[in-house]
This record gives structure tokens, sequence and C-alpha cells, in this order.
């Protein structure tokens, strides 16, 4: 199989952002939260601070490797609650057909109608800000493209004769889906599983940036660029840096799902019999 | 013929729904078959034999569906089972391979977790035990090194080789019946004949019973102690398949057996004249009125077109359903 220059260079920055997220106490140098100190503030980047400080004299840099873990659980645990969502409805709909599908069709529609940062911010306006309420928010705003995917390849699947064959073998309607649509669809569902992951990461420093993210003080590379925007002329690394960190995990979420959507084109796979 | 047969289908109908009206796409459907009896059931595209095979299993999902008769296995009878109890007759007792073994395995699970599958499903084993006899499955139906190719997919196994992990996995339950529905039209004529030896052996073995679905005649009186002609959504004739060679008793039949190239006796006459049947088969929604063959049959007279024939008891044994029969 041909490596191709977008999934390597997705992969890497996509495994990279994960690694520190999970090494974050390890490559941090200093708490992102406690070790505040006034007489550093607003230092510029150096040898001592990486990235520099911010007014309350926090090492950007350690709020950067920590600011990782929200921004990639939210990016992570919310796609894959839109996955599990998605696939749920829209391979149940195509299977099944008939007015099930009609439900699930209208509920598609309607999600597609409202923008999902709209919607996600209408949630967190009845849940409160909090990481929770974000997953919650983004995980399930973001599941109608999953759902579209998941429906119609069900729909052409379903007449195919290993589906048939199945069951005139026996196998009941959630075996069915379960193994022989399942994982004959999977490829597009993963392909848009990882780009929905960079689109989570976009909507965590959005709704930080409005307030609406993890609460402060703790660091997310939203709430940090939303905290530094006063600053941006006199200390601009404030911002810099964080919005460096989205910039390269979502640029590597959108090359890696471009990447996998090449090798795991369905057309090359399941008609290959 | 004695004793409870395995399966006995009376006074069959199937109908199509065609959005405004029912049609009747086949009717008056009788047969039964003993346990490990071979039974083939032929006929000419869209004569209904694979909508006939998919009634016996519960599968006719709209716009067809039964209706009436009777279909009875062990003597119970199934057509009216809930769809559960269905499920659990297909593939357990009742096992059917199709007429695509290119399409009929997913193309994304190892053969061997596809025959795994079915002792999971029918037999309630564990993983462990059910891979174990995937293998023994799979040796069963004599693919070379089964222990390494249970992990091969399907896109890795010649087209012979997937139908005989289609028969491995039908007949991993150890059915009473076995459907085999043209299960070689899409093989080389060499491996046809493997595949069909193979699947002959392995049920004399066992004590399966088949049903074999095929156009061609002579594949199936080969293999089938007992032929049953379609033609239009009726049985015509229904005879042992020495008879219906030696004497078809149905016009039908005879241009059958008249159009098959012959080795033997004719061969040795010269050169075998095969003969087409004139016409074609009437749709559904054109079925002519009486016998269904009349519009191509050269004995037809005025009540052929008006009244159906009635299925006659032959002396010799046998079914045929025609006024003039020989
Ligand atoms: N799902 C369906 N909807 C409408 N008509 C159908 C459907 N399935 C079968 N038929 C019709 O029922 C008739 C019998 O079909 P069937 O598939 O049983 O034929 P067959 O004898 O198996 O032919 P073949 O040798 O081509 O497999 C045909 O006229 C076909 O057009
Ligand atoms: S009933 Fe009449 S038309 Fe039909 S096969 Fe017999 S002779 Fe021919
Ligand atoms: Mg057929």
């Amino acid at each position: 199989m041909k490596l191709r220059a977008n999934l390597v260079i997705g992969g890497v920055l996509f495994a990279l952002a994960v690694l520190v997220g999970l090494l974050a106490p390890w490559l941090a140098h200093t708490d992102p939260v406690l070790d505040a100190n006034l007489m550093n503030a607003e230092e510029p980047p150096s040898w001592t601070w990486w990235f520099g400080t911010d007014d309350q004299g926090r090492d950007i840099y350690s709020r950067v490797v920590y600011g990782a873990r929200v921004s990639l659980t939210v990016g992570i645990v919310s796609q894959l609650i839109n996955s599990v969502i998605g696939v749920a409805l829209g391979l149940s709909a195509g299977y099944f057909g008939g007015w099930w599908d009609d439900v699930v069709n209208a509920l598609t529609n309607l999600m597609l109608a409202i923008p999902s940062l709209i919607f996600a911010l209408a949630i967190m306006a009845v849940l409160g800000p909090g990481l929770t309420s974000l997953l919650i928010a983004l995980g399930l705003t973001n599941w109608s493209f999953t759902c579209r995917i998941a429906r119609a390849s069900a729909l052409s699947l379903r007449s195919q004769g290993y589906v048939q064959a199945a069951t005139v073998l026996g196998y009941g309607e959630l075996r069915i889906m379960v193994t022989q649509l399942l994982p004959n669809m999977l490829g597009p569902i993963v392909v848009i599983g990882t780009l929905g992951m960079g689109s989570a990461v976009l909507s965590e420093a959005a709704l930080s940036f409005l307030g609406l993210g993890v609460r402060p003080p703790f660091p997310s590379w939203g709430s940090m660029l939303s905290d530094a925007r006063e600053q941006i002329t006199t200390a601009p690394w404030l911002s810099i840096f964080p919005g460096l960190a989205i910039f390269l995990t979502v640029l590597g979420l959108n090359l890696l799902g471009d990447g996998l959507r090449d090798i795991l084109d369905p057309q090359s796979r399941s008609r290959r019999t | 013929m004695t004793g409870t047969p395995l399966i006995e289908v009376e006074d069959l109908r199937i109908d199509l729904d065609d959005g405004s009206r029912r049609v009747a796409a086949a009717e008056g459907i009788s047969f039964r078959i003993d346990r490990g009896e071979t039974f083939g059931l032929v006929g000419e595209s869209g004569c209904g034999k694979s909508i006939t095979a998919l009634a016996l299993i519960g599968l006719l999902r709209h716009p067809l569906s039964i209706g009436g008769g009777v279909i009875r296995f062990e003597g119970r009878e199934i057509q009216h089972l809930s769809a559960a109890r269905q499920r659990d007759l297909r593939g357990d007792r009742i096992a059917m391979i199709f007429q695509e073994p290119m399409t009929a395995l997913n193309p994304v699970s190892p053969v061997g977790r596809q025959i795994a599958e079915m002792f999971v499903l029918h037999k309630g084993k564990s993983w462990r035990e059910a891979n174990q006899l995937a293998i023994e499955a799979l040796a069963s139906v004599r693919v070379p090194a089964p222990e390494r190719r249970v992990r091969d997919y399907p896109h890795q196994l010649s087209g012979g080789m997937r139908q005989r992990v289609m028969i491995a996995i039908a007949l991993a339950c150890g059915p009473d019946l076995l459907i085999a529905d043209e299960p070689t039209t899409a093989l080389d004529v060499t491996v046809q004949a493997e595949i069909i030896e193979l699947m002959r052996n392995l049920c004399a073995e066992r004590g399966t019973a088949v049903l074999m679905i095929s156009h061609d005649l002579g594949l199936v009186a080969n293999v089938c102690r007992r032929v049953a002609v379609m033609y239009a959504g009726r049985i015509v004739e229904e005879r042992g398949s020495a008879d219906i060679f030696r004497a078809p008793s149905h016009p039908y039949t005879q241009g059958l057996v008249d159009s098959l190239p012959r080795l033997g006796s004719r061969a040795a006459l010269g050169r075998s004249r095969l003969k087409e049947i004139a016409g074609v088969v009437p749709a559904i929604s054109s079925f002519p009125d009486g016998c269904r063959f009349n519009p191509r049959c050269a004995q037809a007279t005025e009540i052929c077109r008006t009244v159906v024939p009635e299925a006659d008891r032959l002396e010799a044994g046998g079914l045929v359903r025609c006024h003039h029969h020989a």
C-alpha cells in the first residue's frame, strides 16, 4: 500500500497532540494553574519561558501542554458520541426503512438546518459551562453527517448477497446490522469521525472563547485565546501559541481524515469480491 | 414414500402484489421430500423456483407473500410460525446456498469467522469452540490447509473455494434440508462438477435431504432421485429422474429433454439434434388462461386454452399436469 503524505503528516501531528496531552505532567515545566508568579508576568518567549508567560506569570508552554488534554478529550469523546448516535440512527434507518427511516430523516434534516455551533450554544446555555456540558453539547449536535452516510451505506449494503445470505442462515436483525453492515461501512464512518474531531476541537475553542467552555483557571486552548484577546498587541505570544496548537491539531486531523479516505475508499474495499 | 416426510408442500400459492392487485406468481405447488432424499426443481428463468424456495424458509418479502396452502416441516406447519421461530429453523435445520457464491460472503470478515458464527448463533458454542469447529468444517469441504485458510478473507479465495466455504457454512449445523439454488451457475464447468460432487457426497454421508434448483435438467436429473419441472408458476410434471429422460410425459418436459445435448445413444447416431422450444415464458401479468404452456404447445387443443389441467397420477409413478399427456 502506498503511503500518502497527507496520511503520514496528519497521523504524526495528531499522534503528537495526543502524546503531549498524555505526557503533560512530564512535559510541562510548571503547574499550569498554581505556579502563578506576578514577578514573571508577561515575559516574552525565552530559554526559560519557551512560549512566554501570561499576565499572572504562568508559563504559557505548560498551559498549552495541559490545554491539549481538554481540547483532545472534547474532540475525541464528543465525536465518539456523535459517531455512535449517527451510526445507530443511520444504520437502523437504512436497514429497516419505513416509518423509522422517515423519523430519522426528519431529525437529520432538522439538525442540518440548525448550525451545530448555535445548537451547542443553546445546550451550553442550559447546562452551564464546564467540561461535561461541552462534551454533551458537542456530542449531541454533530451526528447528522455520519447519520446520512451510515443510512446511505446501509441502504446499498442491505441488498448485497452476503446480507441476504445471513438472513437465510438465520441471523437476527441486530446480528446482521452489527456483523454484516457495520464493518462494511466503517471506512467512510472513520473518515467522517476524524474530520469531525477536528471541527469539535475548533468548536471547543469557539465555545471556550465565548466563556462557555471549561471553567478558568484550568487551561484549554480556547479559553487561553479568550484570556489573551486584550493583550493581542502587547503580548502576542499569549494568542499565538494556543492558536498554533489548535491550528496544527485541526490541520493534522483533516489531513489524517483525507489520507484515511484515500485508503479506506469503500469502492476499493467492498467491491473487490 | 411412507412415514412423515421431511418437508411437505401442499397447494402452495405465492402472491405478487403489483400495487393494485394480487396475482399468483406461483400456485398449486405440491411436493414432498423425504429424509435424506434428493429432489430437483427445474424450469426456465422466472418460472418461480427461487420464490418457492424462499417460501419454504419463510423469507418471502413484500411484494411477495404466501397466498395459500400448507408447508409442513417434520409434520409441523411452519408457514405461520413467528419470525423468531422461523429464524431458528433457518441455517440450523434448513440451510440454503445461493446462486451467487461470489457475493454471498462478507468481504470484511475472515471466512473462518463466518463459519464459526453459525455454531455460536445456532448451537450456543463459545467462540473458542466455534473456531475449532470451523477448521473441521473447512476440512470437511476439502479445503487444503484449513487451519491457515480460516484466516483468509473471501477475496483471497477462488470462486470454487468460496463456494466450498458456503457449503461449509450451510452444512455447519447439520441441517436436515439443504436448498441449493443454482449453486454453480457462476462457476467454471470443471469446478461446477467438483462442487456438485462434493455437495452430493457430503449430504449423502450425513443424510441431509437436498432440494436442488436449476434450469439445467441434465444436472438436476443427475444429482436427484426425483425431479419436478416448473413452468410459469406451476409444477407441470414430477417424476423419478430416470423416467423423466426415458419417457417425459408433459409436452414441455419433452421439449426440455429434446433440447438437451445427449451423449451416448443419440450422439452415436451422428450429430445430436437440438430442438429449442419456440416462444418465450409469459410474464406473471400475462399468464394465459387454461394451461399456461398452451401458446407454445404443439398439442394444444381448445380445452387447453380454457381449463387448467389437474395433476394426474401416472401409473409408472409421478404426476403430470396436462390434458393430453403421454
Ligand atoms: N421481489 C420481487 N418483486 C416482484 N417480482 C418478483 C420478485 N421476486 C421474484 N419476482 C417474480 O416472480 C417470478 C418468479 O421469480 P423467481 O426468482 O422465483 O424465478 P426463478 O425460477 O428462480 O428464475 P431464475 O432461474 O432466473 O432464478 C418472476 O417472474 C419474477 O419476476
Ligand atoms: S394441457 Fe394442452 S397446452 Fe398444456 S401442455 Fe398439455 S397439451 Fe399442451
Ligand atoms: Mg432463481
